[in-house]
């Protein structure tokens, strides 16, 4: 008899649910019975109420069983699990799940799937093609790809990618960098440590195509340390590509080189933002930098920067290989591609969702969700994270497109979708929006530094009744000042999340002393 | 997770000559210090100034910039509590306030015994499945008071 082939997530929210308790389990279990079993970590398939959601190699193709808890291991491997035997847990094919089934996974399709630090395996899932492919081209013609594929920065400001690949690429300096922002501090969002822990090697293919087409020879990802198994994976998977020639001196024979390392982040939430990273990343306080000089020409150590979110450089590996015309099949309008949504907070059935620009908010939240986790009605939605805006029931379909959401007055950001039931007290997400931005500002700029905490403070007397109408009208005129006058989006978007909460919920603002002040 | 060795101006220096090398090296600088004595002593700050040739005031001044770098030891397990809105919609607040009540501290504190430190977090990325937390480096989801307690308890023994 052949080796049975489990497969049991490391995912941080598998682990968070028991996995590893669960693989141990197996692995004993399956001792007890004599059966041959190997047990594969894998990142996950983005079904993350089903986690840890385990799988069984079978002739029949892989078959899934979840959530499954370390309890269940006796009688799943009693049942069979081993064979894909029927089970209250079985899920059959995990592809039939609706969920992922009627999903457009080009970014995400080896993730949960493959071993996320073997080289091999991520080349027997297609890897690799796309930088063969850009081998074989003039970096120009690589930069024209990213260019005609309409691919947009996905770490929230939506630039087009293949402007700023350009921009690096005709600067001329006999050093430049290609650096990873993975610095995913947004609340709901998850899709780059998902990306981290499950495909590494894709992020790492994308930067290497990156490197080759800008002329870059060393690179790095700034990865925040709330992830500890994401940096992880990454430090694994890069030892491992340099070991297969994939990484370092002569990439894949071609004579090219690019060394890549990653680095851990200290907790600032500002550092997702493209020059306090750099800042931070050069071994200082992460304040943010003025603009011009932008990074394409004034980055890293003074030197040509090519900065990236990981959902930008993961797309690129798919388009390089399929070509820039099957990528912008995708999508509409200017928004073209896929969008990693990730549907998160008060929600039945939360994860990730890789789908084709211009799915409406609500489809998301009813059609792939399945409603709220507590059972009560939905009543303010945040898209786009900390800086996004709250929308009612009445916005919920508007398609996620940056043009569309930007005229509904919200965001795309990185994709996040943040739920909440018809308990939530929209004053106190307001107050909470200027107390965030109060803690994680730089400080560099007044109108994020000192008005975030005269938000806070106005917030407070809103809330505790304290001239409600006046108030809040002391509150709006914060927000333009806070909106015309900050550097950089965490003052210029703390607005948006606050006005978007008083245009939508205003009864949330007139309560008065009715409500208590919030503790913190 | 091992437990912190106690300060040491010579392994500080060798930590610091260790990683001097690298482009931008305080923060790996700061973490390994961290992680080899439970936090950032004081005294590492004219070590790292001198090693990168920058003004002790700089060093200072990333150090307290960050909230993941300690000043003093911690308790023994340290707790991250993610107080980010997708927790927050999953009632983390109210969560929080008996989970700090239970201990006894409020946040940045450590319990009595010395045993936990709680933190505040903002976002873990397990969002989907709040509340979340972790302990060390170990993540928890769909947290409650009792499932808190569990893990403490199982990663005490």
């Amino acid at each position: 008899m052949s080796r049975i082939k489990i497969f049991v997530p490391k995912d941080a929210v598998a682990l968070g649910l028991g996995a590893n308790r669960v693989a141990r389990a197996i692995f004993s279990g399956a001792e007890q019975r004599g059966l041959d079993v190997e047990i594969v970590r894998t990142g996950t398939r983005g079904l993350l109420w089903l986690e840890p959601m385990v799988e069984v190699a079978t002739p029949e193709g892989r078959i899934a069983y979840g959530p499954v808890s370390h309890g269940d291991v006796e009688s799943l491997l009693d049942a069979g699990l081993h064979e894909g035997g029927a089970h209250a847990l079985r899920l059959g094919n995990p592809e039939e799940i609706p969920f992922l089934k009627r999903q457009h996974r080009l970014t995400f399709h080896r993730c949960g799937v493959v071993d996320p630090v073997s080289v091999d395996d991520y080349r027997a899932h297609g890897g690799y093609r796309g930088l063969e492919a850009a081998l074989g081209l003039e970096p120009a013609k690589v930069v024209e790809q990213v260019k005609d594929s309409g691919l947009r920065g996905r770490g929230g400001a939506g630039f087009p990618a293949g402007i700023k690949w350009n921009t690096v690429m005709l600067a001329e300096n006999e050093r430049k960098y290609v650096v990873c922002n993975a610095d995913e501090g947004d609340s709901g969002t998850f899709a780059d440590r998902i990306m981290m822990e499950g495909d590494p090697f894709n992020l790492i293919e994308g930067m290497t195509i990156a490197a080759v087409a800008v002329g870059a020879t060393r690179g790095y990802i700034y990865c925040r340390s709330e992830y500890p198994q994401a940096f992880r994976t990454m430090r694994d998977a890069i030892a491992n590509g340099v070991k297969a020639g994939t990484l370092g001196e002569n990439i894949l024979g071609s004579g090219k080189t690019f060394h890549l390392e990653v680095r851990l982040g200290a907790g600032a939430y500002i550092c997702g933002e493209e020059t306090s990273l750099l800042e931070s990343l050069e071994g200082r306080r992460g304040l943010v930098r003025a603009k011009p000089p932008i990074p394409a020409l004034k980055g890293f150590m003074g030197k040509p920067t090519l900065v990236n979110n990981v959902m930008t450089f993961t797309a690129v590996p798919w388009i390089l290989e399929h070509g820039a015309k099957a990528y912008a099949e995708y999508g509409m309008g200017r928004s073209l591609g896929t969008l990693p949504i990730q549907l998160a907070g008060n929600i039945k059935q939360g994860g990730l969702i890789e789908y084709a620009f211009g799915i409406t908010i609500r489809e998301i939240i009813e059609e792939f969700g399945g409603g709220t986790f507590s059972g009560r009605p939905v009543r303010a939605v945040q898209v786009g994270g900390p800086l996004g805006a709250y929308f009612p029931d009445n916005l919920l379909d508007t398609p996620l497109d940056y043009e569309k959401m930007a005229a509904a007055k919200g965001l795309v950001g990185h994709g996040g979708i943040v739920v909440f039931d018809d308990t939530v007290d929209m004053a106190k997400q307001a107050r909470f929006a200027f107390e965030f931005c109060a803690t994680e500002s730089c400080g560099k700029c007044t109108p994020c530094r000192i008005g975030a905490t005269r938000g806070v403070e106005t917030m407070d007397k809103v809330i505790a009744g304290n001239r409600p109408e006046a108030n809040i009208e002391l509150v709006k005129d914060l927000c333009e000042i806070m909106t015309d006058g900050s550097l950089c989006a965490m003052g210029g978007l703390t607005p948006m999340p606050v006005m978007s909460a008083i245009t939508h919920f205003p009864e949330d603002f007139t309560r008065g002393a009715s409500l208590p002040v919030a503790a913190e | 997770m091992s437990s912190p060795e106690p300060w040491s101006a010579s392994r500080a220096a060798g930590i610091v000559a260790e990683h001097k090398h690298l482009e931008g090296a305080t923060l790996p600088i700061l973490h390994a210090l961290q992680e080899e004595f439970g936090y950032v002593d004081e005294a590492a700050v004219p070590i790292i100034a001198d090693a990168l040739n920058l003004s002790r005031a700089e060093v200072h001044g990333c150090i307290t910039f960050y909230h993941d770098f300690r000043k003093a030891p911690a308790g023994r397990q340290q707790v991250k509590l993610c107080r980010a809105e997708a927790c927050q919609a999953m009632g983390s607040d109210r969560l929080h306030g008996e989970i700090l009540q239970r201990l006894g501290i409020d946040w940045h504190g450590t319990t009595a015994d010395g045993e936990v430190t709680v933190e505040p977090v903002y976002c873990l990325g397990l969002c989907s499945n709040g509340p979340a937390a972790m302990i060390g480096e170990e993540p928890l989801a769909r947290l409650s008071v009792d499932s808190l307690d569990a893990a403490l308890k199982e990663s005490r023994a």
